[in-house]
């Protein structure tokens, strides 16, 4: 049966440091970070460092499909780069070359905009705090985007939790089929293409960043021969009973209603895989390719080659996925899918696609490609422009820059799901539904008293001879509905956790 | 294989009637008034140099 969605994002940033002759991303995205932590109150006091992350459960190179990568490059986990546990439960680090943000634990779609969007105003004060640091002449500019339009990509990953008897095969079987076709909403838009072997123009606007980027099917990889799923088995909670799927395909957006759609539609489809209620099953002949001719049709209109050698258009997999969708809610209900941010997920699912058949273009408050296009071609009109003239480049990239005065996502009137206000609340605040708040909550009172943390598990030192862990295996567990009355009462991590041992609240 | 007409709709209600037409083509032209200023001022905000900034916008190592 399906399990309840625990839900996640984690967004890497592109990073520019003008003005420093021979910039480093590393130390910048560093800067950037630790200028936020010093800045926002996470010096700890009594400890020289922050609060560390603990790695010790990590595992990114065991696969889904039952064995140890041979032959292939297991993830590498770069433990000496910053990497803070923030008050909102999130995680800030620096991945490989770029500032990384994971929101924290979500119990819906809704709650992952509104984290998305916190670690938006993060990221925005941090450049705000860096660049007072820098030298005149210097500053940091940060892009919440994919692609740097020379083959070189870097990812927004999603994690969805699903029941570990779900046969692995059943995942690829039916999500192939929605990451190849949702991608008509999800898509952040971009100019040209990077597609091995193409010249850049031979495109002159396709629907996502990303979908150049995927050469395998099936496959642990992230960095090279990207699959469209992606097999790392680590679940950061009871391997016995969960897994979790890390989706690699999908783009950054900056449109909120794009990603309550990509993430709540997700949601959707993995329950009914779980819960064995897809009825039609959509086999395509060659999913590389046609994850490709999806990204670069603008038209819709595509036919894409199934195994059985039929075709069928995107968006008509996507009506079908609704029709399933809603037949799948009627019947059992929202618990396991987000509660009545579902609804609301396939009431605008439903207008997004009646938008895409009837008149794109209604949708640029709404999709970030067709956000970006519709700009994008009024000043190519205007100006009479080649697709590929740099200004239209400047543009495709500047959509997503980060700074308030100069992005001009900030500028195309997209629709709010989430205001600031609520999601500045959120920068402080953890999710009070799942795990994330023991850990946000833990953070805030007692930062002296921890020495890591990770998305399992805390480990505390409350003066006694040895270092106390605790595990938290259950991702819906150590709400607030279970532990804020306790952690109201608790003067420190001692009390807490001799208080919390007699509470089966945490999972073992 | 089942045609998209045959989709549930989630909700019975809240579907656009003709009255809503005019609505739709006022805030289509308000639409495209915002975009005309947007226009105008837009490259206030763009980098100077596209050229420039286009190669030295390089991104390695991710994920």
């Amino acid at each position: 049966m399906a399990v309840a969605k625990t839900l996640g994002l984690e967004t890497e940033y592109g990073i520019v440091h003008r003005g420093r002759p021979e910039p480093n991303p590393i130390t910048a995205s560093s800067l950037l970070i630790n200028a936020y932590l010093n800045r926002h109150g996470y010096e700890t006091g009594a400890r020289s460092e922050s609060i560390l992350w603990d790695f010790i459960d990590e595992t990114p190179g065991v696969d889904a499909r039952g064995f140890s990568p041979v032959g292939s490059m297991a993830p590498q986990v770069e433990t000496h780069l910053v990497n803070a546990v923030l008050r909102n439960g999130a995680r800030y680090y620096v991945d490989h070359a770029h500032p990384e943000m994971s929101t924290p634990e979500c119990a819906d779609p809704l709650s992952v905009v509104r984290y998305d969007r916190a670690g938006e105003l993060i990221v925005q004060a941090s450049v705000e705090a860096a660049n007072e640091l820098l030298p005149d002449g210097e500053e940091l500019i940060l892009y919440k985007n994919n692609s740097d339009g020379k083959g070189n990509s870097y990812g927004t990953h999603e994690n969805y939790l699903v029941d570990r008897s779900t046969p692995f095969g059943q995942l690829v079987r039916h999500c192939t089929s929605h990451f190849i076709t949702r991608q008509i909403f999800t898509g952040a838009g971009k100019v040209g293409s990077e597609l091995p072997g193409q010249r850049t123009d031979e495109v002159d606007f396709q629907l996502t960043q990303r979908a150049d980027f995927f050469e395998e099917e099936v496959g642990l990889e992230t960095t090279l021969k990207r699959p469209i799923i992606n097999t790392r088995d680590e679940p950061h909670a009871d391997a016995r009973r969960y897994r979790r799927l890390h989706v690699i395909v999908g783009d950054a957006n900056l449109s909120q209603v794009a990603t309550f759609l990509k993430v709540g539609t997700t949601t959707l489809v993995l329950a009914m895989i779980e819960d064995d209620a897809i009825d039609t099953v959509f086999e395509f002949d060659a999913p590389v390719a046609a994850i490709r001719q999806v990204s670069h049709d603008l038209q819709l209109c595509e036919p894409l080659l199934l195994t059985d050698g039929s075709t069928i258009t995107a968006l008509a997999v996507q009506w079908e996925l609704l029709r399933m969708a809603t037949r799948y809610v009627e019947r059992c209900g929202t618990d396991n899918v987000g509660g009545p941010a579902a609804i609301d997920v396939l009431h605008r699912w439903e207008q997004v696609l009646h938008g895409l058949e009837t008149n794109p273009l209604t949708l640029a408050n709404q999709l970030d490609w067709v956000a970006k296009y519709r700009l994008l071609s009024a000043y190519r009109e205007r100006h009479d422009l080649p697709w590929n003239d740099d200004r239209l480049r400047v543009m495709d990239i500047q959509y997503s820059d980060m700074r308030p005065d100069r992005g001009l996502a900030w500028r195309v009137g997209l629709e709010q799901l989430v205001s600031d206000e609520d999601a500045r609340t959120a920068t402080e605040e953890p999710p009070a539904d799942t795990r994330a708040y023991f850990r946000g909550r833990c953070i805030r009172e007692f930062p002296d008293q921890i020495v890591a943390a990770n998305w399992d598990s805390m480990v505390f030192d409350t003066g006694s001879d040895s270092l106390r862990r605790v595990p938290m295996m259950e991702p819906m567990r150590g709400t607030a509905a279970h532990l804020a009355t306790l952690f109201d009462n608790c003067d420190d991590a001692a009390e807490l956790l001799r208080r919390l041992g007699a509470l089966p609240t945490m999972g073992e | 294989m089942a045609e998209r007409e045959q989709v549930n709709k989630p909700t019975t209600d809240d579907q656009p009637s003709d009255a809503s037409a005019p609505a739709a083509s006022e805030r289509s032209e308000a639409l495209k008034a915002e975009l005309d200023d947007l226009l105008d001022e837009i490259d206030e905000v763009l980098e100077t140099n596209a050229e420039d900034f286009v190669k030295s916008y390089i991104q390695k190592g991710g994920e």
